[in-house]
């Protein structure tokens, strides 16, 4: 939204042009100024090659403060998964191979799922990617590609007999990313800046406040001390959730109003299910279920699709057939106009 | 839970206990296991909860320790539970078994010789163990109407139990008041809390005539199998009015992998570290400022991973695994009648026994723990201990070239070892170094040998 704007209008300050501004019409962020309009704007266009960097900075941090432990064969046996899917995938349909996703994708899942054997990593990575070729609707794929992958092995996992080599097989620990306030912070800050790259802002903040909003509303209603939402609140696996899973620009509507539905129901559909259903991995489970639903948001809220930048996706078949097929007819990214 | 007392005459005193609770009185509220403190000469951690969880699927069976020495009478405890349980959910168990769990699962010592550095190896591991201790109690109740209904009632072994539910926590804290239990400022609002996530109250004291036909001088552990979604335990009511940390140890029993927590981070301890001799004689010290030292290193946010276990060996074994019988009787349910008992002590891994045990520490207070502590089943099968080494240097007369080395090379794996204990622990470098000196663990490099005594032969006396 960020940089739609900028482009629109590129001496204007964002704030002054609201009106004008389809992406971010709900959330007015004070910072907008021309410096930081600038900042972005100097920053890598396509969000993935920002995205890469914070997941490999995270990845690091959680090998250093023992999130999780070093083993090389868990990571070349998701790297290896997803780019081999990817290719194969490409190939199959004819177009580019996109590295870049299949890499941030990977990174995702060594983030946030765990297993003790490589081969149901390499499992989900296969998955994830796969998803993305074989799941589609109007030139979208329906999935989140590291969602669906830890979803489907979590499903599997909790599924099989126990006994059986598939039992437990993966998990997640939501615990293990810790409350420490500073690392919730740097998270938001960093997905902040990565998000308003990707013109996906409103679905993070979103998020946020409609989670945030019930977790206090649950709080006061259980005349429960403050301390508790907030501390469910700082956990840095919501963080990294919110900014680096559920904000993916492909799989997210492409109106400000179906993403914030999208959002704003995920947060809800998520609570409903840890705090009432007591599924700690909801939030998972949340967003499978909202990206099935996707498509009917999209409907609601007729936007153009969603593409990477330009430079970046050289595929023009890709690209081609995404707007092909699309209902909405796009034309390229950030030129939309708005339909108010 | 909640141990509580019955505030006789005014002056009763009421203890929570691990899960739940509860309440205090004129001399001073006593949280399950925060307040009482009982003889802490003779235990690590002078007031600790100990709480066995079974889980599999929805399936619970939780039993939880007793260790209260206080008058039988004064006896009370207080466990928000999820739903009303008959009277065959509920049971009483042995505490042998419990101790038996906690020492298999306990934070070793183990000890190595150095081999004679001009021979082959050999070595030899001890192993000394030292346990953590528990919980106490307190009073009980009284049958009245405030829109707290008493759903069931039951004698089981030498408890009375009542199961009660309530409509809010006004009429829950008077009844309670009004049976006998003083409760804390603060606690109505976690009743509340409670009350409205539709959770039931299970209220227990002695029934004195039982306990005296029992024969035993002191009170067993409690155990409800239940199914439900939650897979928890309710920290908060014992923290209403604790005035400062409560030490809690969970021990699970599950099928698929090791459990942890899932609201907050839950760290390894530290393990497999090389640390001075001296600590053998005072290894209870060691674990216990090395516990603090570490909660302190997570900034009091972290529950302790001490160990995660196949349960059908270990190595070293501080103790043998428990038996078919032992498991079953803490709710093992699942286990096939007939086949392998195991509960010998196999260094080798024998087959899978289907019960992968983890035992967790936290240390809690309500500033860094605000919630009821949220669990989950992993599928890491993944074996865990917290392990300590002492090394003996070899003793024996070595007179070869590799013994000099040895020998030089000595110092510093000692400055090694007592930098290791200073960070375990936060002692003082200097007193470590000092005690390691008195322990035959000398800094000082060996002795230097004059040139001239390997001359003709002359080196007999030349041991370092």
């Amino acid at each position: 939204m960020v940089r739609q704007s900028l482009e629109l209008n590129s001496d204007i300050p964002l704030r002054s042009t609201p009106s004008k501004r389809v992406e971010s019409s709900v959330f007015w962020i004070p910072l907008p100024t021309n410096a930081y309009t600038r900042f972005i704007d100097a920053l890598p266009e396509d969000p993935r090659v920002l995205q890469l960097c914070a997941l490999i900075t995270l990845f690091s941090y959680g090998l250093i403060t023992k999130v999780f432990s070093f083993e090389p064969l868990k990571i070349i046996a998701v790297f290896s998964a997803a780019f081999a899917t990817q290719f194969i995938g490409s190939l199959i349909n004819a177009i580019r191979m996109d590295t870049r996703s299949a890499a941030v994708t990977s990174l995702s899942l060594l983030l946030l799922l765990r297993a003790d054997n490589p081969m149901i990593m390499a499992l989900a990575a296969s998955i994830a990617i796969g998803s993305k070729f074989l799941i589609r609707l109007y030139g979208k794929h329906i999935f989140n590609p590291a969602n669906i992958g830890i979803v489907t092995l979590l499903i599997v996992s909790s599924l099989m007999p126990v006994g059986s080599s598939l039992s437990g097989a993966a998990w997640t620990t939501p615990g293990q990313w810790g409350t420490a306030i500073w690392l919730a912070a740097l998270l938001a800050g960093i997905g902040f800046i990565i998000t308003s790259r990707a013109a996906r802002l409103d679905i993070p903040l979103t998020f946020l406040a409609v989670f945030a909003g019930l977790a206090f509303a649950r709080a006061a209603w259980l005349g429960d001390p403050i301390s508790i939402p907030i501390h469910r609140l700082q956990n840095s696996a919501l963080m990294l959730f919110a900014f680096f899973m559920i904000a993916d620009p492909k799989t997210t509507p492409d109106t400000p109003l179906g993403r914030i539905l999208f959002a704003g129901l995920t947060a809800t559909l998520a609570h409903w299910l840890i705090f009432q259903n007591f599924i700690s991995d909801g939030i998972f489970y949340a967003l499978a279920i909202m990206c099935i639903i996707r498509p009917v948001l999209d409907a609601i809220a007729l936007a153009p699709a969603y593409t990477w930048p330009k430079h970046h996706n050289q595929n023009p078949a890709c690209r081609d057939a995404a707007q092909q097929n699309s209902p909405f007819k796009s034309n390229s990214h950030f030129k939309r106009k708005e339909r108010h | 839970m909640v141990q509580v007392k019955p505030h006789k005459d005014r002056r009763s005193k009421i203890a929570a206990a691990s899960l739940g609770i509860l309440m205090a009185s004129a001399g001073g509220a006593v949280a399950f296991c925060g307040f009482y403190v009982a003889k802490a000469d003779t235990k690590l951690f002078n007031s600790a909860s100990k709480v066995v969880l079974v889980r599999d699927k929805d399936r619970t069976v939780i039993t939880m320790a007793n260790d209260y020495d206080g008058p039988l009478e004064d006896f009370a405890i207080v466990v928000p539970v999820p739903v009303v349980l008959e009277e065959g959910q509920i049971n009483v168990g042995e505490n042998a078994v419990l101790d038996h769990l906690d020492a298999y699962t306990a934070p070793r010592l183990v000890e190595y010789f150095d081999p004679d550095p001009c021979q082959v190896l050999e070595y030899q591991a001890i192993t000394a163990t030292r346990s953590a201790p528990m919980a106490d109690a307190a009073p009980e109740g009284r049958n009245k109407s405030l829109g707290v209904t008493v759903e069931a009632e039951y004698t089981v072994g030498e408890y009375d139990i009542k199961i009660l539910s309530a409509e809010e926590s006004d009429g829950l804290t008077q009844w309670l008041t009004e049976n006998g239990y003083k409760i804390p400022d603060g606690a109505s609002d976690v009743l509340g809390s409670y009350i409205k996530q539709d959770t039931k109250f299970f209220v227990a004291k002695v029934n004195l005539d039982e306990q005296a036909e029992t024969g035993l001088k002191y009170l067993r552990p409690l155990q409800m199998a239940f199914e439900s979604p939650r897979f928890m335990l309710p920290i908060r009511l014992g923290m209403v009015n604790a005035d400062g940390k409560q030490e809690l140890f969970v021990f699970a029993l599950t099928r698929t992998g090791r459990v942890e927590t899932t609201n907050y981070r839950t760290a390894k301890l530290p393990t497999g570290n090389d640390i001075p001799l001296f600590v053998k004689s005072e290894f209870g010290a060691f674990y216990k400022s090395m516990f603090e030292a570490q909660t302190k290193k997570e900034n009091g946010k972290a529950v302790f991973l001490e160990y995660a276990w196949d349960m059908a060996w270990c190595d070293p074994c501080a103790a043998d695994p428990l038996s078919k019988d032992e498991l079953k009787s803490l709710g093992v349910y699942w286990l096939p009648d007939g086949g392998p008992v195991t509960g010998r002590r196999s260094i080798a891994p024998s087959p899978a026994q289907d019960v992968f045990v983890t035992r967790l520490h936290v240390s809690y207070d309500a500033a860094n723990f605000p919630e009821d502590l949220m669990f989950k089943e992993t599928g890491d099968r993944q074996n865990f201990q917290g392990r300590y080494v002492l090394r003996h240097p070899y003793a024996g007369d070595a007179k070869c070239e590799q013994a000099t080395t040895y020998r030089k090379s000595l110092p510093e794996r000692f400055e090694k070892e007592a930098q290791t204990l200073a960070n375990l622990t936060n002692w003082d470098i200097n007193e470590i170094r000092t005690k390691m000196n008195k322990n035959d663990q000398s800094f000082d490099p060996p002795k230097k040998t004059p040139w001239w005594k390997r001359l003709w032969n002359n080196d007999d006396e030349t041991d370092q």
